[in-house]
This record gives C-alpha cells, sequence and structure tokens, in this order.
C-alpha cells in the first residue's frame, strides 16, 4: 500500500484554501487597522439617505473576512465530508481520519440539531446557543467528549502493540501486513500515535470532570460556611487555604505522587478524607430543605447514607495498599491506585481556589435583603447558605466549572509529563508528551498530536465558559 | 498600616513554618528514609542495617526535634560511628567541641546535597541566578507586551480589535508550558518545518545567553502569562472606561487618545499589578516545565532533580526558596495595592 498524504485526492482544494486563508487574515488586518482610524465616519447611507450599515473600507473588509471565513468553513466541511465518503486511500490523512471520527461526528450533528431546536426551553444551556464563541467551545469539547464515549470504535490500531518498522514513521505510513495506516504516525517503540490520542481522552475525559466536581463539594461545603458565619471559622479556613495555595504546585505532586509516599497510604487517607465532602454535602442539602416533613426527609438521608456510602467505600477502599477493608464480594469498582491517587491530588490542588471563590461570593451576596428575608422567616442558617446563597450564586459558578476542568487538563498533563502517577505506557496526553518530546526534533508527531489535541480541549472549555459568562450577565 | 504589616508577617511567618514542616514531614517519612540508607549502603542491605544505620545517623529521633535542628533552633545532633565521631554540624572525623551547636537553615546552612555532591545554599545560589536570568526576560517580554494587548483590547469593548485581541489571549491562556514548548521547538527548530531559526536547548544559555539560544524558553513561559494578564488588564480596563468620569472627559471634548492615556491607564493598571505579582507561583510552574522542556539547569531542574533522586536536604531547600518567593510576592502585591489606591485604607 502506499502511504498517505495529507489530503489525498482532495488536493486539488489545497490552493483554494491557502488563498481564502491569505485574504482572511489580510481582512481582518485591514478591518482591524481601519477601526481604528476611521473609527466614526464609516457609515453608508442608502438612496433615502437613511444609514445602511458600515461603509468604506471598514465596512467592505467587513463583508470580506464574514463571507471569507464562512467560505473557508465550507471548504474545510468538504474536505472532512468528502473524505469520510471516499474510500480510504484517495481521502487522505483528513479523510481517512473523518472516516474514523464519524461516530463522533453524527453524535455532534445529532446533539447541536436537539439543541439549536430546542434552546429557548434549555434555559442557561439553551442561551449558550446564541453565542458564537460558546457553541464553538461546546463544540470543541463535546467532540472529546464523544471521542471518549466511542474511543473503542474509533480506534484504528491497539495502543499498546508496537510494530517495530513503525517506529517513528512518519503520519501516513501503511502498517507493514497491509491493513490499514498510521494515520498520525508512529511513536518512538512504533505504536499508532492516532489511536493513543484517541485513547487519551478517555482518561482525561473519566477523571477531569469529576475532579472537578469534588473538589467543588469540597469548595462548597467549606466556603459557605466561611463566608456566612465568618470569625474564627473563616479565619482557620482561609489560613489552610492559603497554606496550600502558597505551595507550589509541581512540588506537591512529587511530594505526594512518589512511590515512597504512596506505600505509606497517605494519598489514601487524603481520599477518605476529601471524597466523604460531596456525601456530607448532600445530607446537609436534603436535611435542610425537608427537616419539616421527618419522614421524607428520613427516608432521603437513608437512601444517600446507604448508596452513596457504598460507594465512598468502594472508591476507597483497593486491595492490597493500606485503605482495605471492604471484603472483594461487596466492593462495586476497584479504581487502580494509581489513577486514585492521580485524581486526590489533583482535587486537593483545586479546592482551595474553589473555597476562595465561594467565600467571596457568599461574603457579597450574605448582605442581600433576600438573606436578611430568609434571617427574619427565622429560617436556619444551612437552608440559607444552601437554598439562598447557592442558587444564587450558580452563574459565576458554572463558568468557574468550565474554566476548572480546562485547569485540571492541563494539571493531569503536567503529572504525566512529569511521569508521575500514570504509568508510562498509558496514552494519556501528558506521558505521550513527555514520551515524544526526547525526539522532537527527528519526529515530532508523537508529541504534537497529543499536545495539540490537549490545546484544543482547554482551549474549548475557555470558550464555553466565556461564552456561557456572556450569555449569563445578559439576564 | 504598621499594625496591617505586623499581622500579615506573623502570618507569613506561620505559613511559611508550616509549609516547610509538612514538605520536612512528607521527605522524612520512613521509605523516604530506607531509601537514603539503601542509597548510602547499597540496595541490599537488611532491614535490620538499614534500622541501626538510621539510629547512628541520628535519623530515629522524633520528627519535631529533628525539624527544629534543621531549623537551626535545637542543638545538631552528635554521635559515634565505628569510633569516629560524627554529627550535624561537623565533618565526618572532626572535634565536635569545636564545632557551633546549632546549624540549621537559620544559621545559612542549608544541608549536603546527596546527588550533586555539594553544599545546598550554593548549588541554590547557582541556580537560582540562572533561573533569575531567564525570569527577567519573561517579565520584561511578558509585563509591556500583555499590558499593552489588555489595554488595546479594553478600550472599545466589543471592536472588531478587541475580539481579535481576546481570541489570542484566550488561545495563549488555553496552552499549557509543555504544549507551546513543544509547539515552538518544532515549528522554530526541527528540520520537519525547516525554519531553523533558534535552538531546540538552552543549555548553552546558561554560559552565555543570546537570542537564538535563549528566545524560545523565555517565549514558552511567557506566553502563558500574558494571555492571563491581558485578559485581567482588559477586564479593568472595561470597567475604568465606562466609569462616569471618563464619559465626562468625553463629553467635556478631550481627544480619545487624551482619555485613554492621562485618564484611564493610572486606574486601570492597579488590578494587572496585583494579578502581575500573584502570577509568580505560576510563573514557578512554567519555569520548572520549560526548564525540564529545554534543559535548562536553573532553579525548576534542580527542584526536579532533587524530587526525582530522593535529595532530602536540596529538596528541602528548594520548597524553602519556593514558599518564600510566594509568600513575599503576596505581601507585595497586598502592600502595593494599598499604595496604588488610596480609596483602599486599613485599620
Amino acid at each position: 500500500m502506499d502511504p498517505l498524504t495529507w489530503t489525498g485526492s482532495l488536493s486539488a482544494l489545497n490552493p483554494v484554501l491557502f488563498g481564502l486563508a491569505a485574504l482572511f487574515a489580510l481582512a481582518v488586518i485591514v478591518q482591524i487597522v481601519s477601526s481604528l482610524f476611521l473609527s466614526d465616519a464609516a457609515v453608508a447611507f442608502g438612496t433615502d439617505g437613511v444609514a445602511i450599515g458600515p461603509g468604506g473600507l471598514y465596512g467592505a473588509s467587513e463583508r470580506a473576512v464574514r463571507w471569507l471565513f464562512l467560505a473557508i468553513v465550507a471548504l474545510l466541511v468538504i474536505y472532512l465530508v468528502a473524505g469520510a465518503i471516499l474510500p480510504r486511500g484517495p481521502g487522505g490523512i483528513i479523510g481517512a481520519a473523518a472516516r474514523r471520527f464519524i461516530p463522533v461526528g453524527i453524535a455532534l450533528v445529532v446533539t447541536f440539531a436537539l439543541s439549536v431546536t430546542f434552546k429557548r426551553k434549555l434555559g442557561l444551556y439553551g442561551k449558550l446557543f446564541d453565542s458564537t464563541i460558546g457553541m464553538i467551545g461546546f463544540a470543541m469539547v463535546m467532540f472529546w467528549v464523544y471521542t471518549a464515549l466511542f474511543s473503542d470504535m474509533i480506534v484504528a490500531n491497539d495502543v499498546l502493540s508496537q510494530i517495530g518498522q513503525m517506529k517513528n514513521k512518519a503520519p501516513g505510513t501503511p502498517v507493514p501486513d497491509g491493513t490499514g495506516w498510521y494515520l498520525f504516525g508512529g511513536d518512538h517503540l512504533g505504536r499508532d500515535v492516532f489511536s493513543r490520542m484517541v485513547k487519551g481522552s478517555q482518561i482525561v475525559i473519566e477523571i477531569a470532570p469529576l475532579a472537578t466536581v469534588f473538589a467543588f463539594m469540597v469548595g462548597i461545603t467549606l466556603g459557605l460556611p466561611a463566608g456566612y458565619y465568618g470569625g474564627r471559622l473563616d479565619t482557620v479556613l482561609s489560613f489552610l487555604a492559603n497554606l496550600i495555595l502558597a505551595f507550589p504546585v509541581i512540588l506537591l505532586f512529587y511530594l505526594l505522587v512518589t512511590p515512597e509516599i504512596v506505600t505509606t497510604g497517605l494519598p489514601q487517607f487524603m481520599a477518605v478524607v476529601l471524597f466523604l465532602f460531596p456525601l456530607i454535602f448532600l445530607m446537609v442539602l436534603l436535611d435542610s430543605r425537608f427537616y419539616v416533613q421527618p419522614a421524607r426527609r428520613n427516608l432521603m438521608i437513608a437512601a444517600v447514607v446507604l448508596i452513596g456510602g457504598w460507594l465512598y467505600l468502594s472508591l476507597i477502599s483497593t486491595p492490597d495498599t493500606r485503605v482495605s477493608f471492604l471484603p472483594q464480594a461487596i466492593d462495586l469498582f476497584d479504581v487502580p491506585s494509581n489513577i486514585l491517587i492521580v485524581f486526590v491530588s489533583v482535587v486537593f490542588v483545586n479546592s482551595p481556589t474553589v473555597f476562595r471563590i465561594v467565600r467571596g461570593i457568599t461574603l457579597d451576596i450574605k448582605t442581600r435583603d433576600y438573606v436578611s428575608a430568609a434571617q427574619t422567616r427565622g429560617e436556619r442558617p444551612w437552608y440559607i447558605m444552601l437554598w439562598e446563597i447557592l442558587p444564587n450564586a450558580r452563574g459565576p459558578l458554572i463558568v468557574d466549572f468550565c474554566l476548572r476542568i480546562g485547569y485540571t487538563t492541563i494539571l493531569l498533563g503536567t503529572l504525566g509529563f512529569f511521569g508521575l502517577g500514570l504509568s508510562p505506557e498509558s496514552p494519556d496526553w501528558g506521558s505521550t508528551i513527555n514520551a515524544g518530546r526526547k525526539l522532537l526534533t527527528i519526529a515530532p508527531h508523537p508529541a504534537i498530536v497529543p499536545a495539540l489535541a490537549l490545546m484544543s480541549l482547554v482551549l474549548g472549555l475557555n470558550l464555553l465558559a466565556d461564552g456561557l459568562r456572556e450569555e449569563s450577565l445578559k439576564d | 498600616m504598621l499594625k496591617f504589616l505586623l499581622r500579615r508577617l506573623l502570618t507569613m511567618l506561620l505559613t511559611a513554618l508550616c509549609l516547610t514542616f509538612i514538605v520536612f514531614y512528607l521527605t522524612n517519612l520512613p521509605p523516604n528514609l530506607e531509601k537514603v540508607a539503601k542509597s548510602e549502603l547499597g540496595a541490599r542491605i537488611s532491614d535490620a542495617e538499614v534500622e541501626s544505620w538510621l539510629q547512628k545517623y541520628g535519623y530515629d529521633r522524633p520528627l519535631l526535634v529533628r525539624y527544629g535542628e534543621w531549623l537551626g533552633v535545637a542543638p545538631g545532633w552528635t554521635g559515634e560511628d565505628q569510633g569516629v565521631s560524627i554529627g550535624r554540624c561537623f565533618d565526618r572525623g572532626a572535634d565536635p567541641a569545636a564545632a557551633s551547636r546549632y546549624c540549621g537553615i537559620l544559621q545559612g546552612r542549608w544541608g549536603f546535597s546527596t546527588v550533586f555532591k555539594d553544599h545546598v545554599g550554593t548549588i541554590i545560589g547557582t541556580r537560582l541566578t540562572l533561573t533569575g536570568i531567564l525570569m527577567f526576560w519573561v517579565m520584561v517580554m511578558m509585563v509591556p507586551i500583555a499590558l499593552l494587548i489588555g489595554i488595546l483590547a479594553g478600550m472599545r469593548e466589543g471592536s472588531k480589535l478587541d475580539r481579535s485581541l481576546s481570541t489570542f489571549s484566550i488561545i495563549t491562556s488555553a496552552t499549557p508550558e509543555y504544549v507551546s514548548g513543544v509547539v515552538l521547538i518544532v515549528v522554530f527548530t526541527s528540520s520537519m518545518v525547516g525554519l531553523k531559526w533558534f535552538k531546540g536547548t538552552a543549555t548553552s544559555a546558561m554560559d552565555g545567553a543570546t537570542f537564538d539560544n535563549f528566545f524560545l524558553p523565555v517565549l514558552t513561559v511567557a506566553l502563558y502569562g500574558i494571555g492571563y494578564i491581558a485578559r485581567m488588564t482588559r477586564a479593568s480596563m472595561t470597567e475604568v472606561m465606562t466609569a462616569q468620569y471618563i464619559r465626562t472627559a468625553r463629553l467635556k471634548g478631550v481627544s480619545f487618545r487624551n482619555v485613554v492615556v492621562k485618564h484611564a491607564l493610572r486606574n486601570a493598571l492597579i488590578a494587572p499589578f496585583t494579578v502581575i505579582m500573584l502570577q509568580f507561583p505560576w510563573l514557578l510552574n512554567g519555569v520548572v516545565i520549560t526548564e525540564t522542556l529545554f534543559n535548562y539547569k536553573g532553579f525548576g531542574w534542580t527542584l526536579v532533580s532533587a524530587a526525582g533522586n530522593n535529595d532530602i536536604q536540596l529538596l528541602l531547600g528548594c520548597s524553602v526558596v519556593a514558599v518564600f518567593v510566594v509568600l513575599v510576592t503576596q505581601l507585595i502585591s497586598d502592600i502595593g495595592y494599598v499604595f496604588l489606591n488610596p480609596r483602599i485604607r486599613i485599620s
């Protein structure tokens, strides 16, 4: 089989794309420069003397930017769709990759079609589809979420199997036995870079959002009372938060994740404490709301304690470590201990920042009239914190949640980059970048592919947060 | 003000003590000490030998006492090994009576690095100088660019310029150092792209920094910070530009340029100052990644090799420096904020 080129038989379109891109860049520059110098004068008037829009050089460049952008997007869609339809050879690498990502494409189209149709009924989520930035960010994030979900269908080759002849081979090299190609090339051990990138997304998508949820639970459970009560509690908790924040993150990771520390069971004891917070949070949440209906409350709390407690015990108890007390038979799942440790350290690093944000918002909101009204009504403090203050703090918290997932992704990458926690064979992006960086000048693709993947996910989350912030500020 | 300063200094001291104690505790956990013993005596020694070695070298005493010794508030231990006197404060075989009783961080005795075979104080001194050079150029590059971007973007909110610059700052703040470093190395040094403008390592920059061996690491560290500081500056600038006094100035007929330069700029720069100062801990992080990636043997590289090789004394020294930098920048940012913003009065 022949090696694939990037665009295959669609390469006739390449000069058109490059031409359009150059024109687009030129138009953007013209627009920016002209907006600086001819700011207010450039308005075009219709025949009846009514202003119809920006005119002159600025107006022309604005129209050019819009149409050129649409043309470039259309061309890119042609590349992807045609590549996915064409047989694998002529579609080029992009086509072949698009073909592998067909399930993701279908899922994305369905998500967007449904969301845009019903966007008026979907609250803040629906409003996201009014902002271009938000939609682009959402698409990038969902792309990786669906990739993680369908990763078993997308991967072309096994992520661990090594083929000797494929070491550091360029993107598009066919596999020796003729079954396919290494779309994005082979790494220093002859493994498929494309498949490892796809599988790597799974690790990030599994850990980052969940770790952020846990960090938020810890931050909210401690930040609300610190802000609401103030006083000595606030002083102590803030001091502790500042203590953790003053720690250089990398030093903390090195101290927590090295094998010597792991054998002492310290990270697991931290897990025991940190993972308790979601349970406490849920119990206080339900108790404060339903304490006037004791029967219902008792039922709900019992359910939380039973189900949540079981999950909690299964999560923290891992056989053959310092924390293992649950019999195998009723242990629901075993998180590999190194994943658990990575998870714990990421939660630990993130929660003080969430604590500070929640505390700040609480300090601001507790002076509002509706809080005084609730206090006058005789509501209990926890009810006010969780059912009056927290819902009103949701805007900034949702925005920060998106940003923080991105930050957690960066932290996971950092851990992988220093070879901490995750096994060196694991296909996660940080470890792959770390493995590929030694040969950057000879074979850049093993490092650059996961690097760009990680960047696109974090960028998507940041854009999503920006879109959400814009839309949540509108009401 | 004085009372505020005093309280801040006390909190700082307490924080530093707590943090160094945590690091001390974590690096002196039994498995770490066992590793030290094994690296001294060979990997195949029995548990009993480990035990006796630890006892002989004073590692079996309470943690708090050892922390006090390391800090320099408790007298250093002395002992005997095969008839030769050993101790914390003097070389093997020297006279214990002639040595000083206390020797810790406070006395300037930082200990001895097992990896580099040198005094921790000298190692940190040289490495910190190298990182200082890096940080200096990062600041020279990052601060003006970030402020310029933030001000240009914030002076006309929603304009095309604002959109383009904001997109740029979002992209850079979404790119961690290990991504931007890899991309920069590939684009500017590899034979695949063909632009061999710069060098892919900064090892030679340790002897003499030139543009082509030092630009890429500086850019890598600066890029991430640029995005963040620019976004903060933009937010502060847009807030100032909607203020009443700016509108008054505009209505009075002051030109836009003068409004921005003379009226808005000063107030808009208060917030970024704090942000830049608080950015130091993050820069430290970036410096560690960048120095590892570009093989520039500065402070960050030393921290990684100390942590990776279980070099307890060096790691402790590094963390003291790191914690000190973080706390001092926090203090400066607090004090500077009060000075820059006369509306804030601290009782």
